[in-house]
């Protein structure tokens, strides 16, 4: 591996900067590393579903043009990017990791993407997740599964194991994934990534294909908390297209990165999430939680235990709201106007909603279908106020145990994943397993309250990386980059360097 | 199709008492679409005004049209409706091609406007201009659907089509669906009341201009439900409802039409079976369309991409400030005003030139002789010309010039109506027009005098008779002055003279 892909974000912006490498030499190395690295949906990491050659090179020749007459658009201009498949780019396809949209070239660009090309950031291409965003493993994309590259046998997470996957492989230094329950977080704690679910409402939504708008938000994928803050910083603030954004200024993210770095978190109250440990989570996830819990402390913060009683009817919500917001938004893949079309088998011309049935049945795998069918149920005339308007009055319970919360301490930490990564397979049968992984992360979806998740080490028992996880208030996004970046130098001065340099060498892959 | 079986319609009244109940859909005149910048004009060529949003591409979302919330909020206001301090839109899910989510953006439990009435005059055919109170549940917002056209097959219809076609143009335009309650007691007048009611509704619309209104193209629509109940019993009975019907006339057909199917089907002891029906307009008739129940599951729920509707009290009032007049107040006044006969009234108003006439009185003329300029010449002229009265090219100012030309003697009717030639041959002002083509009429007593003597002289047998008392013989004489006049003579004056001379 060249030392170039090893890089972090902000180093290749400054090294861009000197005129010590150029965004074609970067770009190319990247490229080089996914073609040694990436494999197939057989063997190799799998975490990009399609890989632009060509047109990341195009930008990265613009943006070393841009350069040289002295007027890069962006700090980042040149650094290439991964961008999850479920965000819409003109002219490269956008699945979703479904085969429903198979071969679908979108004729705009999302917000976020159009932001990215805007200030000069080659897009590699677009990265593997579980089908429309549904799951915690990658295993339920149509196109086969993401391999964590800790262990390839194991998962990477997900909904957005293909960006964080791509991201801890060196296949890239910056990725855009999604979180709607914890496919930023979740894939970043098994991966050995950082990644920010920012504030709902903080960075664009539109042209990221909804699993559930309610909850949905764009978010960075990267190794380090300044990085995330860097991408955050360029892909945030209001947009008009996106009537549930925020009309508001972002809080200073660089900054409360490069503050926190300096390692003084004196007089900050971090709040400790008591139904957010103990049973259910792994050993070694929790010995390293506790042990990013007394760096904090060394660094000057007051860590105390608070209760957020209604976190433990979390899941059971999401899991009511989520399917049947899906269950509305999936309704338009109905091979009408675009995507699969499948005519049914022994029927002379059928109807438009015989075609829709067999369109639907073959294009859909069965996590989306599951999801589909426990969403239309429970909006089901009669079921409506039992399922969906009881999910609503638990989420209103969920925001104000944060409110309540946030009276007391600055900040919320727990682990951000009960387990390490589990084995492809393992959990594939058992939905209600899967389902568990986002116990942590999705109260803070519901809320609508940012959290970010970084390596917080090893687990002893099997070596995998565990995440830590920060929330903090909507709209103080920036309290998690400083808590973030305080915890990381302290880590990482433990560890000798970033966590992800006790990773396996990949196969084809030069260490 | 099968003729159905009707009862006479006064012995539908002796045994039932029929309850109604009319949708509307308005169709707003906003220059984009309800939830996004494409243009909301009729007529392009087919999905050439659509965007991500509007075609409902994944990850597309909808922003709410500001300009469509303040005509909702105008149109519940003239409503006498409350309006929502604080709303929602929500989804209406079901599949269908022409709907590009297979959702439809609307409103629900909680719309813009609601608990309002309209007072609705029937016609008087006995002269007593009655009023009936039509109470409005709601009027609410939400996006128009594509338009399919289904090519083959015989009825037009989805069935039996050989293939179909979508234009999208149409989705996403805004439209406001004003809902009434049950409208009972109204009996033997049940269809001229649907009638009025839609036909005020159309005239408050056109007052509030939020909307071309124009039933012809689909910018408003209206839906007629309609039940009957055994005559006394204070019950709702099972109902159908005939969608799209598209004309005041037919509005009333329909009414009538189902009162008479509807009373024929439970004369038999047989069961209203609850549909949806489609209004044939050249036999007058509805037919069969799909069931409708109850029970029909459109799993709403509130719209997860779009932020609750707010609006300010400060608003609403100032959007109350800018209601016109209520369109019966304002017929009233200017009826009485104007000291027209309500056969006059009438005429003027199904003309659709009550503003034009409002104008020509401002600057001058008499109402009657607006009235008649307005009704007998403009309105022959637009109708040969095929345009509307309005888009014809004469200004109620200059017909009121031309009315002053006419009260100041300087041309007669007959010359006036070559001012009028001259006006839309876009001659110039009417005083220019006169000028240019000579038309005033001559008042040179000697020249008129002259006239009128040689006209004696060529008529010896006509002077006779006028001589002998037979005044009314004059006639033939004023004519054959005008004739030597070429018109450009006060006929009043010519007449005077003749009878001058001969008695």
């Amino acid at each position: 591996m060249s030392d170039t892909t090893r890089r972090t974000a902000a180093d290749l912006a400054e090294a861009l900067a000197t005129g010590e490498t150029t965004s074609v030499a970067l770009t190319q190395a990247h490229l080089d590393r996914i073609a040694a690295v990436d494999g197939s949906a057989e063997s190799g990491v799998h975490a990009f579903l399609h890989v632009d050659t060509e047109g990341a090179l195009a930008a990265a020749v613009a943006s070393d043009e841009r350069r040289a007459a002295g007027a890069p658009l962006h700090a980042l201009d040149g650094v290439p990017i991964a961008v999850k498949d479920v965000l819409t780019t003109t002219g490269l396809p956008t699945t979703c990791g479904s085969k429903i949209l198979e071969g679908w070239i979108p004729p705009y660009d999302a917000t976020v993407v159009a932001r990215l090309k805007a200030a000069g950031l080659p897009i590699l291409g677009k990265t593997n997740m579980d089908e429309f965003a549904m799951g915690s493993s990658t295993e339920h994309s149509a196109y086969g599964p993401t391999r964590n590259p800790w262990d390839l046998e194991r998962i990477p997470g997900g909904s957005g194991g293909g960006s964080a996957a791509a991201v801890a492989a060196f296949e890239a230094p910056l990725a855009l994934g999604t979180d709607t329950g914890g496919s930023i977080r979740q894939p970043g704690a098994v991966t050995g990534t950082v990644g920010v679910k920012p504030t709902y409402g903080g960075v664009s939504r539109y042209g990221l294909v909804a699993m559930a708008n309610s909850l949905d938000q764009v978010g960075p994928v990267t190794r380090t908390v300044l990085d995330a803050a860097l991408l955050h910083e360029l892909i945030g603030g209001h947009d008009p297209r996106d009537s549930t954004s925020i009309d508001q200024p972002l809080p200073g993210l660089v900054a409360a990165a490069r503050q926190g770095a300096a390692g003084d978190l004196t007089g900050l109250r971090v709040g400790v999430i008591r139904e957010l440990q103990g049973e259910g989570y792994q050993a070694g996830v929790l010995a390293r939680f506790q042990e990013s819990l007394e760096l904090l402390t060394k660094a000057g913060a007051e860590v105390v235990e608070v209760s957020c009683p209604s976190f433990v009817h979390a899941l059971a919500t999401y899991y009511l709201v989520m399917p049947c917001e899906a269950s509305s938004n999936l309704a338009k893949f109905d091979a009408m106007r675009y995507g699969l079309r499948v005519l049914p088998e022994g029927v002379d011309s059928p109807s438009a909603e015989e075609v829709m049935r067999a369109t639907r049945d073959a294009g859909f795998g069965d996590e989306v279908k599951r999801r589909i069918i426990l969403g239309t149920y429970a909006l089901s005339s009669g079921y409506y106020d039992a399922y969906y308007g009881t999910a609503q009055r638990v989420r209103t319970l969920i925001s104000r145990d944060f409110e309540a919360a946030f009276g007391q301490v600055d900040v919320l930490v727990s682990p951000t994943a009960p387990t390490t990564a589990f084995k492809l397979g393992e959990k594939l049968d058992d939905p209600l397993a899967m389902y568990l992984n986002d116990l942590a992360t999705i109260p803070a979806n519901l809320a609508g309250v940012p959290g970010i998740s970084l390596p917080s080490g090893l687990a002893d028992e099997d070596g995998l990386p565990a995440g830590f996880q920060v929330l903090a208030p909507a709209m103080a996004d920036d309290r998690l980059y400083r808590v973030g970046a305080a915890l990381e130098a302290a880590l990482e001065e433990r560890w000798g360097g970033p966590l992800l340099d006790k990773a396996p060498a990949l196969e084809g892959g030069s260490k | 199709m099968t003729s159905e079986t009707l009862v006479p319609f006064e012995d539908v009244l002796a045994a039932y008492d029929p309850a109604l109940g009319l949708e509307v859909h308005v169709e707003l005149n906003t220059a984009t679409k309800m939830f996004c910048g494409c243009p909301a004009v009729f007529g392009g060529e087919p999905n050439t005004q659509v965007c991500p949003t509007c075609l409902g591409l994944p990850g597309a979302m909808p922003v709410v049209n500001g300009k469509a919330v303040e005509s909702a909020i105008r149109i519940g206001l003239a409503l006498n409706c409350d309006i929502a301090e604080w709303c929602r839109f929500a989804r209406k899910n079901y599949f269908y091609p022409d709907m590009p989510k297979n959702f439809q953006t609307s409103q629900y439990d909680e719309p813009i406007a609601f608990n309002g009435y309209m007072d609705v005059t029937l016609p008087d055919e006995g002269g007593d201009g009655e009023t009936f109170r039509v109470e409005i549940e709601r009027a609410h917002m939400e996006e128009d659907t594509g338009k399919s056209t289904h090519v083959g097959g015989s009825t037009g219809r989805i069935h039996g089509a050989d293939y179909s076609l979508v234009d999208y143009n149409r989705a996403g335009i805004p439209l406001i669906e004003i809902v009434t309650r049950p409208i009972l007691g109204a009996g033997e007048k049940a269809p001229a009341v649907a009638r009025a009611y839609v036909s005020q509704l159309r005239d408050l619309i056109v007052a509030l201009g939020v909307s071309e209104a124009r039933m012809d193209q689909g910018n408003l629509r209206a839906d007629v439900n309609l039940s009957l109940s055994p005559k006394g019993s204070g019950t709702l009975g099972t109902r159908t409802e005939t969608k799209n019907v598209n004309s005041f006339r037919s509005v009333e057909r329909a009414v009538r039409f189902e009162m008479q199917r509807h009373a024929a089907i439970l004369d038999s002891g047989r069961a209203i079976f609850q549909e949806t029906r489609h209004w044939h307009e050249d036999t007058g008739i509805t037919t069969a369309g799909r069931p409708k129940s109850d029970a029909d599951d459109y799993r709403y729920f509130p719209e997860p991409d779009l932020v609750p509707v707010a609006p300010s009290r400060e608003w609403v009032e100032e959007l109350r400030g800018t209601l016109p007049e209520n369109p019966v107040l304002r017929r009233a006044r200017l009826q009485e005003s104007w000291g027209y006969t309500d056969l006059e009234m009438r005429d003027v108003v199904a003309a659709g030139v009550m503003g034009e006439i409002e104008q020509t009185v401002a600057a001058g003329a008499s109402p009657q002789a607006a009235r008649k300029w307005w009704l007998s010449e403009l309105s022959r002229r637009a109708n040969d010309a095929g345009v509307e009265i309005t888009d014809l090219g004469v200004t109620p100012a200059q017909v009121a010039a031309v009315q002053a030309l006419v009260d100041a003697g300087t041309v007669n009717d007959k010359l006036a109506r070559q001012v009028f030639d001259g006006l839309l041959a876009g001659e110039g002002t009417p005083e220019e027009i006169v000028e240019k083509r000579g038309l005033a009429v001559v008042s040179d007593e000697g020249a008129l005098s002259a006239a009128v003597d040689k006209a004696i002289a060529e008529n010896p047998d006509v002077a006779d008779k006028i001589r002998d008392g037979k005044v009314a013989a004059a006639g033939a004489l004023i004519g054959a002055v005008m004739k030597e006049m070429r018109g450009q003579a006060d006929a009043g004056r010519v007449r005077e003279l003749v009878l001058e001379k001969l008695t």
